[in-house]
């Protein structure tokens, strides 16, 4: 079996496939953890008990959701030493350093306090439980630091050298960690994961409300969702903007094929809406363009001149189509988002939240749209930056391990049964949950069988403590 | 140049004292998946799974430091054995799958479907533990070279002693949890685990003594390492070390102790690891790569052992506090309110 394949090709399909499995659970983690924390908060500011229903609710599927993230991302940080050991030896000295760091400074605190988080409340008492809480959302947010930056790096690389090996390594820290793109991809990629987990509340907080309207726990999730949505939408598109004219200065081959442009245009680039770009003919077939726009959003005069593929040697392009498409669903679905942040306010305006049932349908059908966009956002950087690894430096295809086809497509095939088997399964679990509305006095994680050792009685009063202020 | 041998050496004990955390920490969770089988009830196995809930995925989090810290301070290394023990490390990594989710899974679901991962959870543990016994054996008996890159084919890590070690970890790995099953239960669980620990020691002992057997046939260097003169002198008391430990953990069992018996395997598995230890070194890749030549360059290490050196003793502090909440006995006890 895989005698005659490409092994790098199989070695790219792996890694597209498990990353993209991945990423789904740590944007939603980051998000959810924030969430968590600010649902803690409340309860211990204000003492109401839906808080605490809402908290709970989120904790048992944040549990499920964040263990399919952990498992999933085992993997990922196995495979450049299985599927691209040319590339951990050549880049090990720059990211991973970076790497090491993520692991010592979050995926620690994350892990060392996720237990007391799920199953401790009881025990340490409200500001220690708290504590661990924060911790936990704290921990997914460097590490979204760390692994952004390690990605960035190879994106846009800055403060190395080259040694007698032919190492990369390090001549500034500050550099390789603060590259050029990587403020952008920070900023982007954790208010996607913001707003992906907002949309996904959100349409729990939909679903429960068009089944009945007056449930506390659904609007107050319902109504914080769509504030979410009203006021970070609109961030994230002008963030997604900035960012990309961070990547027109870093990597314009990427810009080329984000926009469709193969050919130079002197006097003002046309804005491609849709069409299909022929790689071989060099051109966007049945293309539906807006004259000069192009050049107003990326240089801020309708006239600016703008380079096409044209100008890079073709053994430099990137996958056109994919790039053109993927970019497209992502501003696509931004848009849709930002109206539905508009339309929950001009509704909450109106008095109507909770009454609206077009609304709640519409925050409903965006329950995966974030993710949907996400994993867009993260098809068109990686697929804009081929055919490199570390941008203009080291190619994919030098990349790869000295593996034959077979053991790689062997591999790709356990991992895509395991991942349809396991992580499905995870999503029905998910679901199963969403599907209760969460009630007066919601537990936590395995409440039917708690975890609870001999000669330790929780403190009568902390208990009460938590459920009287 | 003097300084550069130095930071190498600090960085493999680093990365040595990585693994085998997660060795003893993550031994002892995926030892109660392999006694799985041998506790049908459902009541046992909630409490065996809640003795460990808390806690697994920050003993996991070790392995991740020590395949990061590896590409990190070792790159060459890392990029050499990873495709040599492709086939193990792909079995672990998708044995750990079903083993993490199993957590949680088990929970979420009806009674039929509760033992359906009940299954996943063992055969996630028995799997990941024997590929990382493989792994283990391979390392030992030496991987084809060939400049920066490995050379082999992707079935060379299977050989009677990779088979050997694969399985002597899966003892190993029992016996802990056993161990660990006696000092965190009570009642008829608890004397379950103090009859298999008896078993699981005798078959221990049976394999530290097959693969110590073994080893000296691997390499001549393993040999000359052991017994020429003057160095059986100093790796002389590993054995007699190890022959003290095992009359202690006999007298521990038959006392009844609670505790003792986890921490003198842990005891046990010390020593064999520095034995392997003493086997290696200075290889990272035996007989062809040494960790001076594996190393990173000095800023790289230097880098990140000023974080090592920060954030580790923090992480050993929050790690004991989360296993000082969850301190003592489990016991399944209903009734949340």
């Amino acid at each position: 079996m895989f005698e005659g394949w490409d092994a790098v090709v199989l070695a790219r399909a792996q890694f597209a496939f498990t990353m993209s499995f991945h990423i789904v659970f740590p944007a939603f983690s980051i998000g959810l953890a924030s969430y968590l924390a600010v649902l803690e908060a409340l309860w211990l500011a204000t003492g109401r008990e839906v808080f605490i229903n809402l908290f709970n609710y989120w904790l048992k599927i944040f549990a499920v959701a964040f263990g399919m993230g952990v498992v999933s991302g085992i993997v990922m940080s196995y495979q450049f030493g299985t599927n691209w050991s040319a590339f951990s030896d050549k880049t090990g000295p720059v990211i991973g350093p970076l790497m090491a760091y993520e692991v010592l400074t979050a995926f620690f605190l994350e892990a060392g306090f996720l237990g007391v988080m799920l199953f401790g409340l009881e025990r340490v008492g409200h500001k220690l439980h708290f504590l661990a809480t924060l911790m936990v959302a704290i921990g997914t947010l460097i590490s979204a630091f760390w692994i952004l930056s390690a990605n960035s790096w190879m994106q846009t690389p800055t403060g190395y050298a080259v040694n007698a090996d032919g190492q990369f390594v390090a001549a500034s820290w500050l550099q390789v960690i603060f590259n050029p793109s990587f403020p952008y991809r920070l900023v982007h990629m954790v208010l996607a994961a913001y707003l992906t987990t907002a949309l996904v509340v959100g349409a729990v907080g939909a679903w429960h409300l068009l089944r009945d309207q007056h449930l506390a726990g659904p609007r107050v999730m319902f109504s914080m969702a769509m504030w979410m949505a009203t006021l970070v939408a609109p961030i994230q598109i002008l963030a997604g903007d900035q960012h990309g004219l961070n990547t027109l200065e870093h990597q314009p081959a990427k810009v080329m094929a984000m926009e469709g442009h193969f050919q130079s245009h002197k006097d003002g680039a046309p804005l491609v809406l849709f069409g299909w770009p022929d790689m071989a003919e060099a051109k966007v077939k049945y293309a539906i363009e807006v004259p000069k726009l192009s050049s107003l959003i990326l240089k801020h005069s309708l006239d600016a001149p703008l380079a096409g593929l044209d100008t890079v040697p073709r053994e430099n392009w990137p996958p056109v189509p994919i790039t053109f498409w993927s970019f497209r669903v992502m501003v696509g679905l931004g848009f849709l988002i930002m109206g539905l942040g508009l339309l929950s306010l001009l509704m909450r305006i109106r008095g109507q939240l909770y009454e609206t049932r077009l609304l709640h349908w519409f925050a409903l059908t965006m329950g995966p749209a974030g993710f949907i966009a996400v994993l867009a956002g993260w098809i068109t950087t990686e697929t804009g930056r081929q055919p490199f690894t570390v941008y203009g430096l080291l190619r994919t295809a030098e990349s790869a391990s000295p593996l034959a086809a077979p053991a790689v497509g062997s591999s790709l095939i356990a991992f895509i049964v395991v991942y349809f088997a396991v992580f499905t399964t995870g999503v029905i679990y998910i679901l199963r949950l969403m599907a209760q509305p969460p009630h007066h006095g919601e537990q936590g994680p395995h409440s039917d069988v708690p975890a609870r050792a001999a000669g330790i009685t929780p403190a009568a009063g902390t208990v009460a403590e938590g459920a009287a202020p | 140049m003097n300084f550069a041998i130095d930071l190498a050496t600090v960085w493999a004990f680093i990365i040595a004292f990585a693994v085998f955390v997660y060795v003893v920490m993550d031994g002892f969770d995926l030892g109660l998946g392999i006694l799985f089988p041998l506790f049908p009830q459902k009541a046992d196995r909630d409490v065996i799974m809640n003795s460990v809930a808390p806690v697994w995925d920050g003993n996991e989090t070790w392995l991740v430091l020590g395949g990061g810290g590896m590409m990190a301070a070792f790159p060459l290394a890392y990029a050499v054995l990873m495709p040599a023990l492709y086939t193990p490390m792909i079995a672990m990594l998708v044995g750990l799958i079903f083993r993490g989710v199993a957590f949680e899974f088990r929970w979420r679901t009806s009674q039929t479907g509760r033992n359906r991962w009940d299954i996943a959870f063992a055969g996630g543990a028995l799997l990941a533990t024997l590929a990382q016994g493989i792994a283990l054996g391979a390392i030992l008996q030496g991987v084809h070279v060939d400049g920066r890159h490995y050379a082999g084919g992707w079935w060379d890590w299977l050989t009677p002693f990779s088979l050997l070690t694969g399985v002597a970890l899966v003892i190993g790995y029992a016996l802990l949890g056993a161990t660990w099953l006696v000092m965190k239960t009570e009642g008829a669980l608890r004397d379950r685990a103090y009859h298999l620990s008896w078993l699981l020691l005798i078959a221990m002992l049976a394999a530290i003594g097959a693969v110590s057997i073994a080893t000296p046939f691997l390499h001549v260097q393993y040999t000359q390492r052991w017994f020429a003169w003057p160095n059986i002198i100093l790796t002389a008391p590993v054995p007699i070390a190890v022959a003290g430990v095992t009359v202690l953990l006999l007298r521990s069992l038959a006392n009844k102790y609670d505790y003792q018996p986890f921490f003198l395997t842990l005891a046990l598995f010390a020593l064999s690891y520095a034995g392997l230890g003493i086997s290696m070194y200075p290889y990272i890749v035996p007989q062809s790569i040494t960790i001076w030549q594996a190393a990173s360059p000095e800023n790289s290490q230097l880098f990140m052992l000023f974080g090592v050196a920060i954030l580790v003793p923090l992480i050993l502090v929050y790690t004991g506090w989360a296993y000082w909440v969850f301190r003592g006995k489990v016991k399944p006890e209903s009734g949340y309110h």
